[in-house]
């Protein structure tokens, strides 16, 4: 594991990527601690981290969109299958690589705080804790953009995939708030959500039954709980949507409030995220 | 060394490998032979764990290739078709990178990369970016990736593709030297190539085993017939009374030379058997002189002729099997 997390820290450095992800979010930072904290005289550095989440739109594709992808167009993965190494092992190497990358700005934005206190009163406490939240916000971002990349051997396709779902999970609480707050406004989104995940099983497991099962069990499941309690189900689809949005949930950092159970979502996203591109790698033997 | 035992392999609705079985002995170089879509690279995917198999085993030194594969994976070196390099890495880097992922331990290291580059013979350019070097250099890299970790058995994938004859004969030789300390196997659709390096071929066609044995086996076991071709100096007549009456001649097949007065033979023995002495014999008592005489066996290109077209109808498959071997 530790030669494939070194091999791969080496080749962000041994081309642009690395260079460019960490520049560009430094790039933003100062601009933005230029514009809040500099200009404006706010003394919380946490509106710098919460204006800079929209730069993962495009900084996280940058980063993952060749990490499995291109070693599947080298056909370099052949190498990685024949070696004595599980695959787990393989993409946590690959993994913390990456995190080692996005860990960096964060360190050096972590001076920040500290610079602006000495000109004026800042709260290093919530400052600390939102940049604790940012950076486990954009590690979990970059599993994601792993699993993504794993998918495809092509390295512009897993960015625009990359980007979409940025897009997607950056705007989700926004686009769920269209959805009417009503019970059966809500029964009827939670029913199409199923349904586009059970389209997502038949596409990636290519079994119908699996399908069929995951989708008929879910629509069941929320029929028998809107009949026995309809109450429940005003505005229901808008905090499900909320409480899974990962970048609505990096806002109660911002608010002052170090949130653990925002934690422990963030480090379940990776986990999920890390198995499902170990699952898709094992796949690739089965095809 | 290598059991494969009843493996099959489908990709939807085709086959290609079907119930293959084979033994590997330890210390000989085995030649995969087999036209383009036989399941060459799928069976050489399926050993070295690449690929799963859809039923039957794959054991390397009794260890199974799915039950136990760091055990199993460690006895191997696979060079792929397509050599697995990071274009951005020079050798060194990369070949370190390989033998640390291999768990090569770090005192040995050193010296597993020395010893690989070189046998390789890459020493010269180890500090060059792989991307820059020449395809027989990259293949050469790929080699010795496949050396690393002092596997039992190296397996490559059509080791010589793409390259120019001079680099071919130090691949070649290349494989002869590994086949002192290792056991290699590698597959080819080059009849030369298996005959040449070779000491035990393998014929599969069509997912299936056809044949397994040593080269010169090979052609006695179907050798049905032995050729002698003569041309001689005189009339057809004459040609026939003195070589017809040969003993062991099975068939005579006469036909008039290039020049005038010139005629030229081929005389059918089965059994095989040298008839040219007797034939020099029986020429000279008539005073009928020979202008050429040949002796042709039945060659290995026979054989893999023989024993590959037995399935020519099905043509098409073949294409459809390969587009389906570069997807993996």
């Amino acid at each position: 594991m530790t030669a494939i997390y070194q091999r791969e820290l080496r080749s962000y450095f041994h081309g642009m990527t690395g260079y460019v992800f960490i520049a560009f979010l430094l790039l933003f930072s100062g601009i933005y601690t230029m514009f809040y904290n500099l200009s404006s005289g706010y003394p919380n550095f946490e509106y710098v981290l919460q204006a800079m989440t929209i730069i993962f739109l495009i900084a996280i594709p940058i980063l993952t969109m060749r990490v499995i992808a291109e070693e599947r167009r080298q056909k370099t993965d052949q190498l990685l299958y024949t070696l004595p190494v599980g695959m787990t092992r393989l993409v946590l190497g690959k993994y913390l690589a990456m995190v080692t990358v996005v860990a960096a700005p964060c360190v050096v934005m972590a001076f920040y705080p500290l610079l602006l206190s000495t000109f004026g009163t800042v709260s290093l406490t919530t400052a600390y804790g939102a940049l604790v939240g940012f950076f486990l916000l954009s590690a979990a971002l970059s599993a994601i953009g792993l699993l993504i990349s794993s998918l495809t051997e092509n390295q512009a396709v897993a960015a625009g995939l990359c980007f979409g779902v940025m897009l997607l999970l950056y705007f989700m609480s926004d686009l769920s708030s269209f959805v009417p707050s009503s019970a059966g406004a809500s029964l009827c989104a939670l029913l199409v959500t199923v349904l586009v995940i059970a389209v997502l099983v038949r596409v990636f497991t290519r079994s119908a039954p699996a399908a069929i099962l995951t989708g008929l069990v879910g629509e069941a499941i929320l029929f028998v709980t809107y009949l026995a309690a309809s109450d429940s189900f005003s505005g229901l689809f808008g905090r499900v949507v909320d409480g899974l949005s990962v970048f609505a949930r990096f806002s109660t950092f911002v608010d002052g409030m170090f949130d653990w159970t925002a934690v422990i979502y963030y480090l379940s996203i990776i986990a999920v995220a890390l198995f499902l591109a170990v699952q898709s790698m094992e796949k690739r033997r089965w095809s | 060394m290598i059991e494969i035992d009843h493996l099959t392999k489908r990709y939807g609705s085709h086959t290609a490998v079907s119930d293959l079985c084979l033994t590997v002995e330890p210390g000989q170089i085995y030649g995969f032979l087999g036209p383009n879509g036989a399941g060459k690279s799928t069976t050489m995917n399926i050993m070295t764990g690449c690929l799963a198999a859809t039923e039957g085993t794959v054991r390397i030194d009794g260890h199974d290739i799915f039950d136990e594969p760091a055990q199993a994976k460690a006895l191997i070196g696979y060079l792929p078709e397509q050599p697995p390099l990071y274009l951005d890495m020079t050798p060194l880097e990369y070949l370190g990178f390989v033998a640390q992922a291999k768990g090569v331990r770090r005192e040995d290291r050193k010296r597993q990369l020395k010893h690989a580059m070189e046998v390789t013979q890459i020493e010269g350019v180890q500090n060059r970016l792989i991307k820059n070097l020449s395809k027989g250099y990259k293949q050469r890299v790929g080699i010795a990736q496949a050396l690393l970790g002092d596997p039992k058995v190296v397996i490559l994938d059509e080791p010589t593709v793409g390259l120019d004859p001079i680099q071919i004969i130090e691949i070649r030789d290349l494989i002869r030297e590994l086949g002192k300390e290792h056991t290699v196997i590698l597959s080819s659709h080059i009849l030369s190539e298996v005959r040449a390096v070779c000491q035990q071929i393998m014929i599969i066609s069509r997912g299936r085993l056809v044949a397994s044995d040593t080269p010169d086996n090979l052609e006695k076991l179907f050798a049905g017939t032995a050729t002698l071709e003569l041309t001689v100096k005189g009339s057809e007549e004459q040609a026939r009374a003195v070589l017809g009456t040969l003993p062991g001649v099975s068939a005579l097949n006469c036909r008039p030379g290039e020049e005038k007065g010139h005629t030229c033979l081929s005389l059918e023995t089965d059994p095989p058997a040298d008839l040219s002495e007797a034939a020099f014999r029986a020429c000279a008592a008539a005073d009928l002189p020979i202008l050429r005489m040949d002796m042709r066996r039945a060659s290995l290109e026979d054989v893999f002729l023989e024993l590959t077209a037995a399935d020519q109808p099905e043509v098409p498959a073949p294409e459809d099997a390969e587009e389906k071997e570069e997807e993996v």
